[in-house]
């Protein structure tokens, strides 16, 4: 509050004049305005804990980013402060930890990472009106519900299915048109079994004849039938929708029984884009395409996060773009609200066009709390490393397809 | 529906799974026999081995060699666990047993995270992709390693039951643990020599399945409840049982995989798992108890 | 014991709960609150077949499961009304229990094998509420977020602590009842040694019907307010083992067989759990370490729960054997 009286006194002169000013005077004369809350919430425990801890790191550096950037302008430079909540991978633990942060006055709150987690979190948070930028969570319910607190910032579901689709047209006609048959891998979750269905449903109208759908629990002891049946079939492009763990023993797998399809298509797929599976499965991760979120590769922001990353020897997976350009959001909301209050946020993301994130997306733009101008990008994993083949606007290689055999 | 030769490489490929589910089952089901419970912790022993195997595999150490150095250090760990954290703690009480052993998997599983971080590991060991070509389909070498191992495995810890003066001391604890103390069998370390021998066993699966599969803190999960119901349907507290118990459930899971759908397969399991249990609670293999 | 002596304690304990939101009144309070007590039905649902008659179960989820589906599909599905839909989901996890009861113990399952057993039921529920489209498959279900009280959601937390506080307490009684019950007798009688109660003339099969049923009811009605006050479940959730861990936990480390052990220890849990939080720091992981070694420990000093350790300090203090 002492902010904001300093602020009308000085109300007579220009506000440019004003910030000037402040930065004029020497810092030991400055107060230092009170720092700006915001709450942060990883399954950083339980079976999602690596999704949550790259969550986290993405968090971090962005409010670290901020911070050495001089803060919220707005607000005499005020510094963003964390406020972790570990949801336990559990929508409860979603739920507690947003009755916590609210407690600790937190003035929005960026994450969840899966969409269980999201549904819960956002209804809780609704309660108190507190803006709540999901990160991942890419159930269409998220954001259908009439929330006015929640916004996503990556594409939803739908977004991601239908861009997969018309992409992959696009690539397959580029190409000539190799790929006829296909064969769906999925995970028998939410993402995997719903993605399983449109798709089954799509690919015959793009003219592609779908021979086979073979779904699989997670965790999965073994993939070696999937494989079998992928081999029996005999298809032109596989479509695999795994996480990390399972995708990565279908890859070892079909490596091992010499199934070499024209293409892998993966769709969301946990590993595909994953540098810790190119790094340490070159072989049966080449020439592996994924549909997904992924870091915009000429954005400068981002190719030096993955420089500090490599050098700390983690990895740069799309969690931790996805919650750096969150934040970055967020920061920006609070810049032009000029206020840490909750619901002069709301309004101001309402009103977002930011563009300063670290996605393929240009201005962002929220349609009942969807961020319309998300999208996902192709990314082909070539010479061990991962690129961007589709949009072109974005791409930094071209598509290796049909994979010569 | 299946061409034959699907079938049969789905057969095989069952055997070769169910043999590693059954090491995994053969360390539970001795635990239970003899200390009649039933071991939460089994799951996080062996993620801690797997973790003990790949470090040893980032030094240089192939899982195959480190096998013969992790399962006497995992048969001295679960020999101390036993001897001195679950028993004195548990007083004896079976729900006791069953509390400490749940929080000791919490504890592991959570150290290992706090340690090693979330992250998926796996190895790529040289003859990660060496296959046996069959004509029909490959078979995977390490896979087929860890088969043979397995049933060794399996039956070296039969003939130390069968022949050793430890062995008879487990079997008469496990029959009569009151009778064994009364003619000078120290029923503590037979419990302790017991729990040693499960988390062993757990070691050797460990070595065997790391070169095929990953590494995380919550890993050991998946193999829980499969191996708990190798033990029923091999008798509780039956090696050969839990040995056959586990090449069954391997090629029950393999073929309703191929015939339901991996998802729904799973389900085949469970059902004969209940229908077992319901009809003769001793065990496919088992004798009567 | 009289009925005052008998039906008081509980009652005070309920009327002192009941006015915690006046006095502290953060919403973190009362939802951990909420959650602790929906941990406590389902324990105390647990703790009928389980304290009381001996029964271990492993698979107390496939009750929760029934109750928290039931509630949610009969709103979402068939437009059933809020309160209709709980109540049917309860009797709907109660003849789940009535089933899987009547199949195991029919085949004469005791011990570790019932434990298996009913933890293989709640499995299958589990894979196909994973896989049936009508559950909403890995989906899940999602009730429909509409704050009035004729749907049974409420803008205020304090109104949901009241009302799971409500159920905890209504069981607490019922769980009283039962102790002072010819039917309780029998059922400790089985649980203490059941060919010996059988010799004497107890219809064990029935009696021990009856507990799982009853059991079942109790654990459902935990899961149709999890369901109410969360208004999202899958399969997980609704079947997945954490809550068949949790419902027996709390008893055996609160007091096995007594009217306050499961509330006493879902509370006592949550508390401990908060506590290790607390303390633990920035490291993922610590925390739950911290957690199981208490939860170890508590075994070696507590061997009969928390209701045995404070019996065990009164009788020192008073000398008496109350």
């Amino acid at each position: 509050m002492t902010i904001d009286t300093t602020l009308s006194r000085r109300s007579v002169l220009k506000a440019g004049v004003a910030a000037a000013g402040v930065v004029a005077m020497p810092a030991y004369l400055r107060a230092q305005p009170a720092p700006v809350k915001i709450g942060i919430l990883q399954p950083v425990t339980g079976a999602l804990a690596f999704d949550g801890q790259q969550g986290l790191i993405g968090a971090e550096m962005a409010i670290k980013a901020i911070n050495a950037a001089g803060g919220i302008k707005s607000l005499g430079g005020a510094k963003l402060e964390m406020a972790f909540g570990d949801v336990r991978s559990t929508p409860e633990g979603g739920t507690s930890e947003v009755e916590r942060l609210a407690g600790e006055n937190v003035s929005a709150i960026v994450g969840g990472f899966a969409s269980p987690i999201c549904l819960a979190a956002t209804q809780a948070a609704s309660r108190y009106d507190l803006p709540y930028i999901v990160d991942v969570g890419v159930s269409d319910q998220i954001v259908n519900r009439g929330l006015k607190n929640t916004f996503r910032f990556a594409p939803g579901f739908g977004i991601v299915t239908a861009q997969a689709l018309e992409n992959l047209v696009k690539i397959n006609d580029a190409a000539g048109k190799p790929a006829k048959t296909v064969v769906l891998v999925h995970e028998d979750g939410l993402f995997g079994s719903g993605l399983a269905k449109l798709l089954q449903a799509e690919l015959p109208k793009r003219g592609f004849e779908v021979l086979d759908t073979l779904s699989h629990p997670t965790p999965a002891r073994d993939m070696s039938n999937i494989a079998l049946q992928i081999r029996a079939k005999n298809p032109d492009l596989v479509i695999p929708s795994s996480y990390y763990g399972e995708f990565v023993l279908l890859a070892r797998t079909m490596q091992q029984q010499r199934i070499k399809p024209k293409g892998i298509y993966a769709i969301l797929n946990g590993a595909a884009s994953n540098y810790r599976f190119v790094k340490e499965f070159p072989e049966a991760a080449e020439n592996v395409m994924d549909c997904n979120h992924w870091y915009d590769p000429r954005n400068a922001t981002a190719l030096a996060i993955k420089k500090e990353l490599d050098a700390q020897g983690k990895f740069f997976t799309y969690n931790v773009a996805l919650n750096y350009s969150g934040v970055l959001l967020l920061a920006d909301a609070i810049e032009r609200a000029a206020s840490p209050d909750r619901a002069k946020i709301i309004a101001a993301l309402e009103t977002s066009t930011f563009d300063k994130h670290i996605m393929p997306y240009g201005p962002t733009k929220f349609v009942n709390g969807q961020n319309t101008g998300a999208a996902p990008v192709n990314t082909q994993v070539q010479k061990g490393d991962i690129k961007v083949i589709y949009p072109d606007a974005f791409a930094d290689a071209k598509a290796i397809y049909p994979v010569p055999a | 529906m299946f061409a034959p030769d699907i079938i049969l490489a789905a057969v095989l490929n069952g055997l070769m799974t169910g043999a590693v589910y059954a090491l995994t089952a053969v360390g539970l089901t001795l635990v239970y026999g003899v200390l009649h419970i039933i071991n939460f912790a089994h799951g996080a022993i062996l993620t801690a081995a797997m973790f003990a195997a790949f470090f040893a595999w980032k030094i240089g150490i192939d899982p195959y060699v480190a096998v013969f150095a992790l399962a006497p250090i995992f048969f001295a760990l679960g020999y101390a666990l036993q001897r001195f954290v679950i028993g004195p703690s548990s007083h004896g009480e079976d729900r006791n047993i069953l509390l400490v052993t749940l929080g000791l998997s919490i504890v592991i599983e959570n150290l290992l995270l706090a340690a090693f971080r979330s992250d998926t590991r796996s190895i790529d060991v040289p003859y990660g992709f060496s296959v046996i070509d069959l004509g029909f389909t490959f078979l995977s070498v390490p896979r087929v390693v860890a088969f043979a191992a397995s049933c060794a495995a399996a039956a070296i810890l039969w003939l130390i039951l069968a022949k050793t003066d430890t062995g008879k001391a487990i079997r008469a604890v496990a029959k009569e643990k009151l009778g064994a103390s009364l003619v000078g069998i120290d029923v503590a370390h037979v419990y302790a020599v017991t729990f040693g021998l499960g988390a062993a066993c757990l070691a050797v699966a460990a070595c065997l399945l790391l070169p095929t599969f990953y590494v995380h803190p919550r890993v050991g999960n998946a193999y829980v409840l499969v191996a708990f119901t190798i033990v029923v349907l091999g008798g509780m507290g039956s090696v050969p049982g839990a040995l056959l118990g586990g090449l069954f459930i391997g090629v029950v899971e393999s073929l309703s995989g191929l015939f339901l759908g991996e998802s729904l397969g799973q389900i085949g399991i469970f059902l004969i798992f209940i229908l077992v249990l319901l009809v003769r609670p001793t065990g496919l293999f088992g004798a009567r108890a | 014991m009289s009925p005052l002596r008998a039906y008081g304690p509980i009652l005070l304990l309920g009327a002192a709960l009941a006015s915690m939101p006046f006095f502290a009144a953060s919403n973190t309070l009362l939802n951990a609150m909420v959650l602790a007590l929906v941990i406590a039905l389902a324990a105390q649902g647990w703790n009928i077949l389980g304290g009381y008659g001996g029964q271990f179960s492993f698979g107390h989820a496939a009750f929760f499961g029934m109750g928290a589906y039931g509630t949610a599909l009969l709103q979402t599905r068939f437009g059933v009304n809020a309160y209709a839909a709980f109540a049917a989901a309860v009797a709907l996890g109660s003849a789940a229990g009535l089933a899987i009861g009547y199949l195991s113990f029919r085949s004469g399952l005791r011990g570790s094998y019932f434990a298996l057993v009913t933890l293989a039921f709640a499995e299958v529920f589990r894979i196909l509420a994973n896989a049936w489209p009508f559950t909403g498959g890995a989906a899940g279900v999602l009730i429909k977020l509409d704050v009035r009280a004729e749907t049974f959601q409420f803008a205020s937390r304090a109104v949901y602590f009241w009302i799971a506080l409500g159920l905890v307490v209504a069981v607490m009684l019922i769980n009283r009842s039962v102790e002072r019950s010819r039917f309780g007798a029998w059922l400790v009688a089985i649980r203490e040694n059941e060919d010996a109660a059988k010799a004497l003339g107890v219809d064990t099969f029935s009696v021990k019907l009856k507990a799982i049923t009853l059991s079942a009811a109790i654990t459902a009605i935990s899961g149709a307010f999890y369901a109410q006050y969360f208004l999202f479940l899958d399969a997980n959730i609704a079947f997945g083992p954490w809550i068949s861990v949790e419902a027996l936990l709390a008893p055996i480390i609160g007091g096995l067989g007594t009217v306050f052990g499961p509330v006493i220890g879902a509370l006592g849990l949550h508390f401990v759990a908060e506590i290790t939080r607390a303390v633990a720091g920035r490291v993922p992981g610590i925390d739950l370490a911290l957690y199981g070694t208490l939860l170890v420990v508590m075994v070696a000093f507590a061997r009969d729960g928390i209701i045995g350790l404070l019996t065990k300090a009164r009788a020192r203090l008073f000398g008496s054997r109350a």
